[in-house]
């Protein structure tokens, strides 16, 4: 077998395991656009010839939908607008100054960012319904913000220290006091890490179902992750309409995935920095 | 000894304000920073070190269903636990957890990096196709890609079951996969591979990338089979990404209730089901027993700190240079 043939062999290989990975999503978008009927045939329907768009009317004709994506925009809103505005204070502090306790800081933040909502979402629960803040944005906002503002820290503790210092300090030889020369020469370029965590802070937010669901048990303050999940719940009960189901989870996927696909780079190197440099 | 003289008045006031006035700056620059980690200290100790104190604490009381309505809570001291090293129920739970997780992280683990080979031995066109696919499954919001799979493995209408049973000699016509326990964790085990394998495989690539050319060819011009060059220069030189990109795998297939709760959703609640996470969701909101939650709850904690403590050391060391 030649060198060439094996490459060849290879790319097939490569395009087929593509093919099976897309499969889901592929398959989403696909039942999303087939009539019921079409879907309750024991063959399925691989290619959505002859589509309609009736399975989206449907999913949103009862409203519920508008609810939850208010109840989602506000609640990420809030998380996204603090948690970048204390992620940035927390970053500008830890990669601008040394001061004691900086490490202990650092450690915590670490530490934080790697606990599991499993393990505190009782406590949580406890603390927020006795605020009287279950069922409101407030409440979830609040542990939102904390429970995503340490990888944000991080992330944006990179993007700081990658500003050299030097540009400030020119900038205050030329007359621009401390802060002034921030606020002019460092926050513009750090622009693009701050897009960068604000689509990672969204994602986190937008995405979240285990908090929310803890937080939110009344059926009129649904955020869109629980609002998907009430059709898989309703198949307990009655026959499920996977057209519907479908056109749903194409509707929430559909702008994470473009989302997603903006920040991704800046993504995998703040979880692996260091391993790939080292 | 002649400065003085030649300059009296200056000498005896300026040296006060000349004192105060670094001191000052410094007192104010040693306060910046500080006040610079307030708020993110401040969102940090009430949504996380608040419910985890009273974690702590509540896991050493006796807090059930008289407490949720106001009664005061004892202090038992380690009871909770103690019940909890007796409970069957409970070991099972964290023994099919961990084991979930083991295999779950390994398999993960091993699709990750061959994918990453592949991508590393293609051309561009394939690689790119490659690539896309595993980006459009890492973006997908896990609760959609919940639905999704659970409609593939439908027990009638299901694409997974009609594929398989398309195989000559396979029945698996109506086969439901949520039914027992084992072909259940299956499921969820393939969800949670399919979602994580695209972060394994992209920072895997990114490491490979590093790894230049000339060793490669070097090898290649001694003699190594591709087998021997991937096991003894490409492996070595990337252990460090794979040692953390395990170690973060092992942490995230601790934390599937969001996984479990939709499986149970579509399949059966039964306690044969749960993983810790699941576990604990039920025992505070079925049995309103917060109190063995909690202690629960600070194990997986507890298990968490300890795992990523490898990981953050490195991270730190990172910080420092």
């Amino acid at each position: 077998m030649t060198n060439r043939t094996a490459r060849r062999l290879l790319g097939g290989l490569a395009v087929a395991v593509a093919i099976v990975w897309a499969f889901p999503i592929y398959w989403m978008v696909n039942s999303s656009l087939l009539p019921n009927t079409t879907l309750q045939s024991f063959v399925p329907t691989f290619v959505p010839f002859g589509g309609s768009l009736g399975n989206f009317r449907e999913a949103l004709a009862d409203g519920s939908f508008y609810a939850a994506l208010g109840m989602s925009v506000s609640i990420t809103l809030i998380a996204v607008f603090f948690c970048i505005l204390f992620a940035f204070l927390a970053a500008v502090a830890i990669s601008r100054f040394r001061f004691r306790g900086r490490k202990s800081f650092v450690i915590a933040v670490l530490i934080v960012q790697m606990l599991p909502a499993e393990g505190l979402f009782i406590a949580q629960y406890k603390m927020v319904s006795s605020a009287g803040l279950l069922d409101s944005v407030i409440g979830v906002s609040i542990i939102y913000v904390a429970a995503v503002v340490p990888f944000t820290v991080w992330m944006l503790r990179g993007f700081v220290a990658g500003i050299p210092v030097d540009l400030e300090e020119a900038a205050m030889v030329d007359g621009l006091s401390r802060f002034g020369a921030f606020m002019r020469i460092t926050f513009p370029l750090l622009a693009p890490g701050l897009v960068a965590s604000g689509v990672y802070a969204f994602l986190q937010a937008w995405n979240e179902f285990t908090v929310a669901l803890v937080l939110l048990p009344s059926e009129a303050a649904q955020t869109l992750p629980l609002w998907l999940r009430g059709f898989v719940q309703a198949s307990a009960t009655r026959e499920t309409d996977w057209g519907q189901v479908m056109a749903a989870s194409t509707l929430v996927a559909v702008p994470v995935i473009v989302f997603f696909l903006i920040v991704q780079g800046r993504l995998t190197s703040g979880l692996v920095s260091g391993a790939v440099k080292g | 000894m002649t400065a003085p003289a030649t300059a009296p008045p200056a000498s005896a006031a300026p040296p006060p304000p000349r004192d105060a006035a670094p001191s000052l700056e410094r007192r104010r620059a040693i306060r910046g920073p500080y006040l610079l980690l307030l708020p993110a200290i401040g969102i940090l100790l009430v949504g996380m070190g608040y419910p985890t104190v009273w974690q702590v604490v509540t896991s050493l009381q006796e807090f059930g269903l008289q407490q949720q309505f106001g009664r005061p809570a004892p202090f038992i001291g380690f009871e909770n636990y103690a019940a909890l090293a007796t409970n069957a129920q409970f070991w099972g739970v964290v023994l099919k957890s961990i084991a979930f997780c083991l295999i779950t992280a390994v398999v993960t683990l091993v699709v990750g990096i061959a994918l990453a080979l592949l991508m590393n031995a293609v051309a561009r066109a394939p690689r790119l196709i490659l690539q896309i696919a595993l980006l459009l499954a890492w973006s997908m919001p896990v609760v959609a890609a919940m639905t999704v799979w659970i409609w593939l493995f439908d027990r009638r209408r299901g694409a997974v079951n009609y594929l398989l049973d398309a195989v000559p000699g396979i029945d698996m016509n109506r086969f439901n996969w949520l039914e027992s326990p084992s072909t259940f964790f299956a499921v969820a085990s393939i969800i949670v591979i399919w979602m994580s394998v695209p972060f394994v495989s992209f920072s895997t690539f990114a490491g490979l990338t590093q790894i230049s050319g000339e060793v490669m060819e070097a090898a290649a011009l001694d003699g190594a089979s591709s087998w021997q060059r991937v096991r003894g220069i490409i492996l070595p030189m990337i252990r460090p990404v794979i040692a953390i990109v395990f170690l973060l795998q092992i942490i995230w297939d601790l934390r599937v209730f969001t996984q479990i709760t939709m499986l149970q959703d579509a399949g059966s609640k039964s306690g044969e089901f749960d993983l810790l996470g699941t576990f604990i969701y039920k025992l505070g909101t079925k049995s309103q027993d917060f109190g063995m939650a909690s202690a629960v709850s600070i194990l997986v904690l507890g298990i968490t700190i300890a795992l990523s403590w490898f990981y953050i050391r490195g991270l730190v060391k990172d910080d420092e240079t």
